[in-house]
């Protein structure tokens, strides 16, 4: 009997030479990552409660603060400062300020054909690359770390081929949000998403990251990309070698497959306050929807390719005097190459609020959080109730292109 | 006649109920506070309260999105009930964690997102798939839970839940992953 490229990581992790779904496999991690949302935590059970402390292998743990960065308050700082210290104790490998948790993974770790446990549920990033990522809390990040190993229900798979490309003005972030809205925030609970077909190997890693990444918000335990030279490029050019290159055998069981053509797909904005309350932006911008705030950025959309795609709509225009307009790069490489391509300038120059790299506005507790009735246009992960800021505040999610122009107009549209 | 029965629960504290019905172990009076699908960890446990020191110092602010009164009013014992989708959204086990601390005896759901699932499992907080519970109970109704009989009684209503895998049974049946933990490394 075949099996789904996601089987095939799981089996390689477990040891074993087929796995099935629903199956529970005792699994040898990769790599583990934890951030500063949860990482104080772990800190204190390892310290309280484990009756034999211990690291597996130091080598497989990133430690990264994104979440509260630069601390806001003396309570983070006391947070962090247990993080810093524990990961000075321990030699674990330590980021701070240096971007979001995904994308650090993304630059400097991860591997194709590899099992990540990320302490954060949009650990399924990694699916871009062909590996396995899957979000847990601390208490799971807390027992791989010390014995190295954890256990893993087999989910099922769904497949998505994706045909042709992306019209101009269309991005991944549309298509993955256009499928979760189809699909529903719980349709894929507890199962891989699968992208395979023409369609998937006509998009960039980068768009891969975006469609990886978002796949939690429907539910998934891993979004999965099939392998391909890309992802041996991407990998060569940070240093790494791509070893295992999965791929879901021909007679491999899939609980659904589902065809998208790529060139059918349109803007999208989402109304809030579930990911899956899906609206096509061409009826949304009838309304005209006031905005008091615009935000470019996050693990899902803080790359290159997102900051040059505000930068254009800005350029030599001003923001809007009733907006906020804020821009996070989603690492300190982004930021970078953002101010080599005159990126950064270009953005400012039209009235943005450029941060340092980390979760921002996305994370609803650190910058630019949103008041009581706010409303806020963002390319961040999520428009749960009160996810930006106060209870009565509203998120609405767009591509960058839609955020940029509505932080100059004033309300939600992709004219300018 | 009143009983009194021990119940051991999954996290290894131990309940003690007064019961007016002899037959089966039942807890009583177990307050229902009813939420909708898609209930999200956001609202469970806001951003802003993940980076207190511990969970004591935010279990005071659990759903207050939903229900600011909540905490204040919670008394240890009572049920969660949800439709589907509960826990759903980011990976934060503060979101278990501080239904534990305020005593939710267990959270009965259609169904759960799969993070919270997992997360609530390895603290010791029972989770339980019920599909008809929801549509019969009401918001500060009460419902009967049996655990060792996965059974939820609402009235003259038994409902009858999802068992867990044997597997993930057992870590709750040890206290949890880090008890469980602990005992392999006896």
């Amino acid at each position: 009997m075949g099996m789904t490229l996601g089987e095939k990581i799981i089996a390689r992790a477990a040891g074993v030479d087929e796995v099935n779904p629903n199956d529970i496999h005792t699994v040898t991690l990769d790599r583990m990552m934890s951030n500063d949302g949860t990482t104080h935590l772990t800190v204190d059970m390892y310290n309280n409660q484990l009756k034999h402390p211990r690291i597996a292998d130091n080598k497989k743990v990133v430690f990264i603060m994104d979440h509260n960065v630069p601390a806001e308050n003396p309570k983070t700082a006391e947070a962090h400062k247990k993080m810093r210290n524990f990961a000075k104790e321990n030699d674990i490998v330590l980021y701070e300020g240096q971007g979001v948790c995904h994308q650090i993974m993304m630059e400097d770790f991860v591997c194709p054909g590899e099992l990540i446990f990320g302490a954060d549920s949009h650990t399924t990033t990694y699916g871009a690359l062909g590996a396995f990522g899957t979000g847990v809390g601390c208490t799971d990040f807390l027992y791989a770390m010390t014995t190295g190993a954890s256990w893993v229900m087999v989910p099922e798979t769904l497949r998505f081929n994706l045909h042709g490309k992306l019209r101009e003005g269309v991005y991944a972030r549309d298509l993955i949000l256009t499928i979760i809205g189809d699909i529903g925030a719980n349709g894929a609970n507890y199962k891989i998403m699968e992208f395979a077909g023409d369609g998937a190997h006509n998009l960039s890693i980068n768009e891969r990251i975006v469609l990886c990444n978002l796949t939690v918000e429907a539910g998934a335990k891993a979004g999965i990309v099939e392998p391909d030279e890309k992802v041996v490029e991407y990998c060569k050019a940070h240093g790494r070698e791509a070893v295992y290159m999965f791929q879901s055998d021909d007679d491999a069981t899939f609980a659904a497959v589902y065809e998208y053509d790529l060139s059918k797909i349109e803007p999208v904005v989402v109304r809030p306050d579930f990911v899956d309350n899906f609206a096509l932006l061409k009826d949304v911008k009838q309304e005209k929807i006031a905005i008091d705030e615009a935000f470019v950025g996050s693990c899902n959309n803080g790359r290159i390719e997102e900051l040059r795609a505000a930068a254009d709509v800005v350029k030599g225009k001003k923001v809007h005097p009733n907006v906020r307009f804020i821009v996070a790069p989603a690492s300190k490489s982004v930021y970078i190459q953002a101010l080599d391509e005159g990126v950064i300038t270009t953005l400012m120059e039209a009235g943005a609020m450029v941060m340092n790299a980390n979760c921002s506005v996305c994370w609803g507790s650190c910058q630019g959080v949103i008041g009581e009735n706010e409303v806020l246009i963002s390319t961040g992960t999520r428009n749960f109730k009160g996810r930006a800021g106060h209870p009565s505040s509203k998120v609405y999610l767009s591509n960058a292109a839609v955020a940029a122009a509505s932080a100059i107009a004033g309300y939600i549209t992709d004219e300018v | 006649m009143n009983v009194i029965k021990s119940f051991l629960l999954a996290d290894s504290y131990t309940v003690v109920c007064i019961n007016n019905n002899m037959e089966g172990i039942t807890l009583s009076d177990n307050h229902v506070w009813k939420f909708h699908n898609d209930v999200d960890t956001d609202q469970i446990i806001a951003s802003q309260y993940l980076l207190l020191p511990d969970i004591e110092a935010m279990k005071g602010y659990t759903f207050e999105s939903l229900d600011p009164t909540f905490a204040k009013k919670v008394q240890p014992g009572d049920l969660v009930v949800a439709g589907e989708n509960f826990g759903s959204g980011a990976a934060r086990e503060q979101a278990p964690s501080v239904l534990k601390a305020l005593g939710i005896k267990a959270v009965i759901a259609k169904s759960f997102a799969r993070i919270f699932y997992r997360n609530s499992i390895n603290i010791g907080l029972p989770v339980i798939v019920c599909k008809e519970l929801y549509d019969n109970v009401e918001d500060g109704g009460q419902a009967e839970l049996d655990l060792s009989a996965g059974t939820v009684t609402v009235g003259e209503q038994v409902f009858s839940c999802t068992k867990l895998p044997e597997y993930m049974q057992n870590i709750l049946n040890a206290g949890g992953l880090i008890a469980s933990l602990n005992k392999e490394d006896a």
